[in-house]
């Protein structure tokens, strides 16, 4: 028998009606610029707590996928005049294939050897950014059209509001139903325990490949977007700096749970722009938030939260 | 013919040899224990036939394949299953799914289809849950199915183990101290079921410690000292196997 809701079917239902009514409260530009902001970030976190959250390993590099699909249309589109979607789809495959070739691996590697060779990962590409000026305008970066879908071009923040909302429900949609289907709970059990699943008939390393070149295809399509979005792309995107804000983002939010990454992307993206002098020490900031979870709330907010209300309940 | 043969099987780590020159084979349909003292190579050898580990010589051959050096999931294809004496529970799942992980080869695995919940994948799944709720009940879980596993007894994860291990529909189940820190009553059960499983054709390779479990389910039996064979044969003639007796068993052959 299947209850009315499920639990995640009532989630998705919640965040589209939140999706929906926050833009009544946006009094100015920057009230959508925050909120898009957020949005991108949650795209990318929740496909980084599909293969953090949920099958425990950590990627220490996914900006630099987030980078590459952003450049990819940045200079797709502006050097070879490809097509907005044209541009995306492609970056997309080539980060999926980039990914699927590195992550066997590195996917053989456990605990701090995978973190590091996923940070060295995320700063070759860094590097690589900086030093093709030809291509990519080096450290200065270079700018972006505007994304044209079959002669409209996209522009006002409602309208990019609007897609980016789509896309980040989609996206949820997407990551609720994998978790809850068996290759989700393939997933699971890799992290739960490697050995057991393996026994159990899970052929443990695929499914750590394909959750990590799902992830980092949902980077580069968020990068993808942000870059038209902004209208400008420089390295600073695939620093290591804004990988490891991805993964405070999915920490805080909590570790399996999908919309866990989606509120964690929101308050960090959010907080900065509340406390103005915060900027000069985000990375401390994001450094006492990663440790203050670890130590005082190990499973994340969300989680932490829904443990709280069912203990209410009882 | 026999299910699993094992050939001049070895295994060393570094300087310590867990398992030496060991040869047997187990037909279908039967119970075969292996008992020895703490560090006799136990669960080492069951490591190797699962494919945890690879030999360092010999062969493992299962239906007379040479199975040697095959990763742990292609073996659960081949019909081979285990529970383990460390317990390996999926903590992050409900009971249930950790009998749905077991249920894994024979579930819609098929990425995409799950990705866009296809109604192919749900219909699937229900028939994995409920055949996985039927494992349950049959190992004795029925109480614990919508319970967190985390918040199970320690008796109860070693039966869920099996549940979980009998979900792959195995023809070779290997059991590695189902008993261990089990309370008496709990320790009949676990015998019973073990004959349970035996009467329903799956063949058990069996370890344990508690011989009264050993004595009672047992068709053959194989007694490992320092990863060699020390002897080998029925329950009868282990127990008045002298070398055994002073080897291993000493005063716990006269407890019964
Ligand atoms: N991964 C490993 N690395 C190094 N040595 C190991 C490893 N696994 C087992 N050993 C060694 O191999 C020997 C056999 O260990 P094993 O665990 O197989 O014994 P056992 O018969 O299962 O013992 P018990 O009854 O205590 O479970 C021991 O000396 C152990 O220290
Ligand atoms: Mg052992």
């Amino acid at each position: 028998m299947m209850p009315l809701l499920k639990p995640r079917t009532g989630g998705l239902l919640s965040l589209m009606v939140i999706l929906v009514v926050l833009p009544l409260f946006f009094r100015n530009a920057y009230h959508y610029d925050v909120a898009i902001q957020s949005g991108l970030n949650a795209i990318v976190c929740v496909g980084l707590n599909l293969l953090i959250g949920y099958t425990g390993q950590i990627s220490l590099g996914h900006a630099g996928f987030f980078a590459l699909g952003a450049y990819a249309s940045a200079v797709l589109t502006d050097r070879y005049e490809f097509a907005a979607v044209g541009a995306m789809i492609i970056g997309a495959v080539a980060v999926g294939c980039l990914s699927y070739l590195i992550a066997r691996p590195i996917l053989k590697l456990k605990g701090h050897y995978l973190a590091m060779a996923t940070l060295g990962l995320g700063i070759i590409i860094s590097i690589i950014l900086n030093q093709e000026e030809e291509l990519t305008g080096g450290p200065d970066g270079m700018p972006v059209s505007s994304f044209s879908f079959f002669g409209w071009d996209i522009s006002g923040n409602l309208t990019w509001y609007g897609i980016v909302a789509l896309v980040l429900l989609f996206t949820v949609w997407l990551a609720l139903n994998l978790v809850d289907s068996p290759v989700g709970r393939a997933l699971r059990a890799v992290h739960g325990s490697e050995l057991a699943a393996s026994t159990m008939g899970v052929d443990t390393q695929r499914y750590k490949v394909l959750i990590f070149v799902f992830s980092a295809v949902l980077a580069s399509i968020a990068g993808s977007i942000f870059a038209h979005y902004s209208g400008f792309v420089s390295p600073a995107e695939g620093e290591f700096f804004r990988s490891i804000e991805f993964v405070t983002m999915v920490v805080l939010g909590g570790m399996a749970s999908i919309f866990g990454a989606v509120v964690g992307a929101a308050i960090l993206t959010i907080l900065p722009q509340l406390l103005a002098s915060f900027h000069d020490y985000e990375m401390m900031v994001h450094g006492a938030v990663l440790m203050g979870v670890m130590i005082f709330m190990r499973r994340g907010l969300v989680p932490t939260l829904v443990h709280f209300i069912r203990g209410l309940r009882k | 013919m026999n299910l699993l043969r094992i050939e001049q099987l070895g295994k060393s780590f570094g300087g310590v040899t867990a398992v030496e020159d060991l040869s047997f084979a187990i037909g279908p349909g039967t119970v075969y224990s292996i008992i020895g003292p703490n560090g006799a190579g136990k669960t080492t050898l069951f490591n190797l036939i699962s494919g945890l580990f690879a030999p360092t010589t010999g062969s493992i051959h299962l239906d007379e394949e040479d199975i040697s050096g095959l990763p742990p999931h292609k073996l659960a294809a081949r019909g081979l299953s285990r529970s383990f004496q460390n317990l390996q529970i999926f903590f992050n799942m409900t009971a249930l799914e950790n009998v749905m992980v077991g249920h894994h080869l024979h579930s819609d695995t098929r990425f995409f289809p799950s990705l866009f919940a296809l109604p192919a994948i749900g219909r699937a799944d229900k028939r994995s849950a409920e055949f996985a709720a039927e494992m349950m009940d049959y190992v004795g879980l029925g109480n614990y199915i919508h319970t967190d596993s985390d918040a199970m007894p320690y008796g109860a994860l070693k039966r869920l183990e099996i549940a979980r291990a009998l979900a792959s529909r195995p023809r070779l189940l290997l059991l590695d101290e189902p008993a261990a820190g089990l309370n008496p009553s709990e320790t009949n059960t676990i015998a019973d079921l073990i004959q349970h499983i035996a009467q329903d054709n799956i063949t058990v390779l069996l370890v344990e410690h508690d011989m009264h479990v050993v004595w009672d389910v047992s068709d053959h039996i194989l007694v490992l000292d320092h990863g060699r064979r020390l002897a080998a044969g029925t329950a009868e003639e282990i127990r008045s196997n002298d070398a055994v007796v002073e080897a291993y068993l000493g005063r716990r052959a006269k407890d019964r």
